[in-house]
């Protein structure tokens, strides 16, 4: 029968070729060789920035880039070299990391976390990439670190604003430069209590995932803390459009304050909606109704448009900044691309930097190195005043900023105007503090 | 042999042989050669394109076979992934009892579901299942976040209380997921030259399972309860008036294409585990369905096929940038580089969507059966035989 | 009492958004039996001419301003609309002001030629094809259709704000005597379900009472008798089919100003439109406007906290399940006509 002959022969090929493989050990690599996952052996390094470029974040996500591909010109020597001469450390000369030229590829998160992973996971596996940064959502920050850590290479997240990227799901080899809920509490509150007074009834809209729900705990906590009251906390669900009937009843209910735990288009529409319903000229408690977001980016303000105006919230970073660091790095960004960088870009540039520079300072790639020359590491120079990645949690620790939408923009970049630059001390917190327990560290993996 | 006909058999041993030697033909190109981009031959992307693969040969059970359109088989998906690194989190890390409770865990919740809808057929089936997949994806985002982990997806921790085996490695690490021993993401790399072969334990047991899965998809197609499916597709009416009820027989067919489905959940979670509430949205069940009829629905190996059109798309061009293009084409003079990178901008990296639209509506329009059509067609302009012979193939009937 | 009014009113705005798509959508099931998953895009596309308009009336020419600076230091330079140059700045900052009513105007032709070209250039092609290809189709004419639009304006919402007179709200609590600011309602909002009651009784109205619409009404009763009676019906259903994209343009366009327009707006009402469509009944007209409305009021009503309370998490999945427990106590959904689309 023809089709045993057929059988027989593929048989017969699979035999020859596990043969072949058998027969020749000297032509496997042996991963064991290897003392850590991809480590570099040529004259070139690779990273793998793994940012959205579909779905809602997409214009995040290429600011990202923007700001990657920049980080690497300046690592490899190119233009002007940005924030490398402002950074306290000098380990980096712009000849690469450790001599060899930084390279990089690119993937798409789809701000999903299972597309994420897959991503990560190609960079990994096909490109060997040595390190994996970027993402807009901290539901991808926390699955992708989560797979850096089984896989061996280092994370060094992107934007994520939770408290369990660095709290309950934090990881040995995941950083985090950018700052969080908690941290949003801790420095808007005071601001609040100052503009709004202290004896103010708030109204949390929240958005029902993990991010929106470390968010509320945090603002209620520092916002009760000062004597405010929290009248009522509603969900709503991410897939929501039109949160009418979800600001409909805030008026009557006693609040005299909006909070808008939102991010991203949920934000837009939430704060579109609740300025159409007029919430902010109506008087509750015979005050002015105000509305708070605790955490503003440029572009969700650039959604927003005119009703971002007067609205307080925090941000990580601002291109307003007036010290030596974010002058240089807006001026080489500002020069390549035309536009100033936004906080997302911001934090990922930084990050780059941090992980060559401890990658210099360690004198190696290995994992388990970069993470030891980045724990309790003190710099400055970058944008935050002196700042401290902490040991124990791989949270970094610096001022956060208080910023309000701007009345007179001059630009559709310029739309938000600093009220206070809070300082670190202000929004430190115990490593074992409640909102971020029930996570360990774990021990370093460097792969392999 | 094994009680398969020529056809089928053949189809079969393609099959085999393909998936057996993936790791050669997915990585033509050597590794520092700029095409090198376009190899697909990695592990995670080859263990997706047989996980989806046997998803697709599930929905086509259903859909190919019954005519019955779900849209919301991501579900089943999602609830095997979740069953599946609970197993993990709670029993051990072996990946044969996961495997094993994400198939009964669907093969329930498709009783369920399936029970429900299909007392409804056509447009107003798909929208029931449409609306219980719907419910579960929002669900598992928001209110079940203690069983789902919300927006971060079910991940294995360093504090799990595993039955069987250890919470954490003896050097603080979370144990990997395994046969017996044998890791899920161990692999070896054998180097021919400029090539780099990767193989994956992970993927050959995956591998293995689709054979096992397509072998048994290839059965049901040729089985009495094929035929009654069939007959279900064509006329229901008829059905019913020979004293027939269909239910069963659907209901058949809808839970054991659940189960197929909840199998590539767990499988998914075997190779990463991580079970994310996305894999239940509705464009995940709309994936299913368009790898379904991409590739061809109603015929064996298309859905396979159009598992891996799509995959391949979304992640090989998407990890193209400009900074790739302008690699391929730097033998070009400057100014003309610049244009053809221009060119080609729009269609790679961040807009790896349009390419992926163009292609839908081009295959559809120009291949009405799919991919398997397209294949047919090269096939039969290479033979320069007459249609006659594929007309009658078994194993590509394309769809109604 | 005063929470439930509110709430009504919610979910008629709602509601008036959802019925004017699956008017569309299920005029097009209706008539051409085609599966529509592009119907989305193009109530996207219809956002976008409001945006585009917007950025037409703003098309700006640089002045320099000496007395501030850009972000980099240099001189700033201050963008004037060509618009306030012809018609002088008070007027033309008007006309800016009121680009979003304007774009109706604007948005009918282009709606109506996508339409058009759409049906005679790609849905005329898949009548007799299965759903099955249809949805493939439309469904890579949808992606096609998102992309290229996020690649002209980017993937971030864009603010398209409403006239300055509608900023605000009505106070319908002091009319029915309640307090103040009990019961407010946005007047953009108002105006948008008058607009949507407008325009769905137009097109009721046109199918009831002009001889084109009773033959397309025939046509979606049986279409191969209509043909043998001698009536051109494809063109008909081509003329139905720029009128279904307008319909969908125009919901789209007057929704601008509640949501900021992105590129994804589309697919995020696709599957709900579908739902309110199979709800109401394949290829009923008011069985679509009903359920539009129902489920509008329904999904309000869930998302009320004491009701909430209760159930946790029903908002979340409020529309699936009213779905279910319509498509199972009424067979062909609420209106629907036995035998379409059940095979």
């Amino acid at each position: 029968m023809s089709k045993t002959t057929l059988t027989r022969r593929g048989v017969l090929r699979t035999g020859a070729v596990a043969g072949a493989g058998v027969a020749l050990p000297t032509i496997f690599t042996a991963s064991s060789a290897r003392a850590f996952t991809n480590e570099p052996t040529g004259g070139s390094v690779t990273l793998g920035f793994n940012v959205p470029q579909t779905g809602p974040y997409a214009d995040e996500g290429a600011d990202e880039l923007r700001a990657y591909e920049l980080a690497v010109e300046h690592l490899n020597g190119g233009g002007d070299g940005g924030m490398l001469q402002t950074f306290s450390s000098k380990a980096l000369e712009g000849s690469g990391i450790l001599g060899k030229k930084v390279e990089y590829v690119t993937g798409d998160t789809q701000t999903k976390s299972d597309a994420a992973r897959a991503s990560a996971k190609s960079m990994i596996e096909k490109d060997g990439a040595i390190m994996i940064t970027g993402g807009s959502s901290s539901g991808v920050a926390v699955a992708v670190q989560g797979l850096c850590q089984e896989a061996g290479v280092i994370f060094m997240a992107g934007l994520t604003h939770s408290n369990d990227t660095t709290g309950k799901d934090k990881k040995a080899n995941g950083f985090r430069h950018f700052f969080n809920a908690y941290m949003s509490g801790a420095a808007l509150a005071p601001v609040l209590a100052n503009a709004y007074g202290k004896d103010r009834k708030a109204y949390h809209l929240t958005a029902d995932y993990t991010w929106g729900w470390t968010q509320e705990e945090s603002i209620k906590a520092a916002t009760e803390a000062l004597g405010w009251e929290t009248v009522e906390a509603v969900k709503t669900p991410l897939a929501q459009t039109d949160f009418s009937s979800y600001i409909a009843p805030v008026l009557n209910s006693g609040a005299d304050v909006l909070v808008l735990n939102h991010y991203g288009g949920n934000m837009v529409n939430s704060l579109t909606n609740a300025v159409q319903f007029g919430l902010r000229e109506k008087q509750a408690n015979g005050k002015n109704f105000e509305i708070v977001v605790p955490l503003f980016s440029r572009l969700m303000a650039r959604g927003a448009g005119e009703n971002i105006k007067g609205i307080l919230g925090s941000t990580n970073w601002h291109w307003s900044l007036q010290d030596e660091g974010t002058k240089a790095f807006v001026k080489s960004f500002g020069t390549k691309y035309g536009f100033p960088p936004s906080q997302a870009a911001h934090t990922c540039y930084v990050q780059t930097l941090l992980y060559a520079d401890a990658v210099q300072r360690a004198g190696s790639f290995d994992p388990c190195a970069v993470a030891e020359a980045l724990e309790g590491y003190e710099f400055d120079g970058l944008g935050n005043g002196p700042t401290l990645y902490r040991a124990e949690d791989h949270q970094c620790f610096k001022d956060v900023l208080v910023v309000r939408g701007k009345e007179n923009p001059t630009s559709e970049f310029d739309l938000l105007e600093v009220v206070e630059i809070t300082p670190r001390g202000q929004v430190e917190y115990a490593a074992d503090h409640p909102m971020f327990a029930g996570g360990a560290l774990g021990s370093c993996n460097p792969g392999v | 042999m094994f009680g398969l006909g020529k056809k089928d058999l053949t189809l079969f041993l393609i099959v085999a042989v393909m998936a057996l030697f993936a790791p050669f033909i997915l990585n033509p190109f050597p590794t520092d050669s700029g095409m090198a981009q376009f190899n697909a031959g990695y592990p995670d992307l080859m263990q997706r394109f047989v996980i989806f693969g046997i998803l697709a040969i599930g929905f086509n059970i259903l859909f190919g076979l019954t005519g019955y359109l779900s849209f919301g088989h991501a579900a089943f998906l999602g609830v095997g992934s979740y069953a599946a690194v609970w197993m993990f989190k709670l029993l051990s890390m072996n990946v044969i009892p996961a495997i094993l409770l994400s198939m009964i865990v669907s093969g329930l919740f498709a009783v369920v579901i399936g029970y429900v809808s299909l007392r409804r057929s056509g447009i107003y089936f798909s929208i029931l299942t449409l609306a219980f997949a719907q419910m579960s994806y929002n669900l598992a985002y928001s209110v079940l976040t203690p069983i789902t982990n919300g927006e971060t997806g079910l991940q294995i921790t360093l504090d799990d209380p595993r039955i069987l085996g250890v919470s954490a490695t003896a050097d603080g690490g979370i144990p990997v997921t395994n046969l017996f021993g044998l890791e899920m993401r161990s692999f070896e790399t054998l180097n021919i030259g400029p090539w780099a072969f990767q193989f994956s334990v992970g993927y050959y047991v995956a591998a293995i399972i689709m054979l096992i899965s397509f072998y048994v998809a290839i059965r049901i197609f040729r089985s009495p309860f094929g035929m009654m499916l069939r007959a279900i597709k064509s006329n229901q009416n008829r059905l019913y008036y020979t004293g027939l009820n269909a239910r069963p027989y659907t209901l058949a067919a809808f839970v054991i294409s659940g189960m197929y489905a909840g199998l590539a959940g767990g499988l998914l979670a075997c190779m990463d585990p991580l079970a994310g509430a996305e894999r239940m949205q509705w464009t995940a069940s709309g994936e299913v369905v368009l790898m379904t009829i991409l590739g061809g629905a109603g015929t064996l190996i298309g859905p396979v096929l159009g598992a891996g059109f799509i995959k391949y798309f979304e992640n090989i061009f998407s990890k193209i940038n400009d900074q790739v293009v302008h690699a391929w084409v730097s033998f070009l003079p400057d100014g003309l580089e610049n244009f053809v990178v221009a060119i080609i901008h729009p269609f790679v990296g961040k807009g790896w969507h349009l390419t992926l639209g163009l292609m839908f509506m081009l295959i559809v329009i120009f291949l009405p059966g799919g991919l398997v059509e397209g294949g047919q067609r090269i096939s039969r302009r290479l033979r320069r035989k007459p249609a006659e012979d594929d007309a009658k193939s078994a194993s590509t009937e394309p769809a109604e | 009492m005063d929470a439930i009014i509110l709430q009504i009113l919610n979910g008629l705005d709602k509601g008036s958004a959802y019925a004017l798509i699956a008017l569309g959508l299920t005029l097009i099931f209706g008539t051409l039996g085609v599966v529509n998953f592009a119907h989305g895009a193009l109530f996207m596309i219809g956002a976008f001419c409001a945006v585009t308009l917007n950025r037409l009336l703003t098309l700006s020419h640089q002045v320099v301003d000496e007395t501030r600076t850009d972000f980099l230091g240099n001189p700033l330079k201050v963008d004037v609309p060509y618009v306030q140059d012809i018609f002088g700045e008070v007027t033309g900052a008007a006309i800016i002001d009121w680009s979003v009513p304007l774009a109706i105007l604007f948005s009918i032709p282009i709606m109506i030629g996508i339409g058009v070209i759409m049906e005679r250039g790609l849905i005329k092609h898949f009548y007799k094809r299965p759903h099955a290809d249809q949805i493939l189709v439309t469904f890579g004419l949808a992606i096609v259709l998102q992309e290229i639009i996020k690649q002209i304006f980017g993937a971030n919402p864009i603010p398209t704000p409403a006239p300055d007179v509608f900023r605000g709200s009505f106070d319908f609590g002091t009319m029915l005597g309640f307090d103040p600011n009990v019961i407010i309602y946005p007047y953009w909002r108002l105006v948008y379900f008058g607009f949507a009651a407008i325009i769905i009784g137009a097109v009721f109205a046109f199918l009831q009472f002009t001889t084109f619409g009773m033959v397309v009404r025939a046509g979606m009763a049986d279409r191969e008798t209509v043909g043998l009676l001698g009536i051109n019906i494809d063109r008909r259903f081509t003329i139905m089919f720029g009128l279904a994209a307008a319909v969908a343009g125009l919901a789209g366009v007057m929704y601008a100003p509640i949501n900021s327009p992105n590129y994804h707006m589309g697919m995020d009402f696709l599957v709900l439109s579908f739902v309110v469509v199979v709800v109401g009944g394949m290829g009923s007209l008011p069985g679509a406007v009903l359920a539009g409305f129902l489920l509008g009021i329904l999904e309000s009503f869930a998302s009320m906290n004491e009701i909430k309370s209760i159930l946790p998490g029903i908002d979340q999945i409020i529309i699936y399940l009213v779905a279910i427990i319509i498509l199972l106590t009424r067979p062909r959904g609420l209106m629907g006509r036995k035998g379409v689309m059940e095979d």
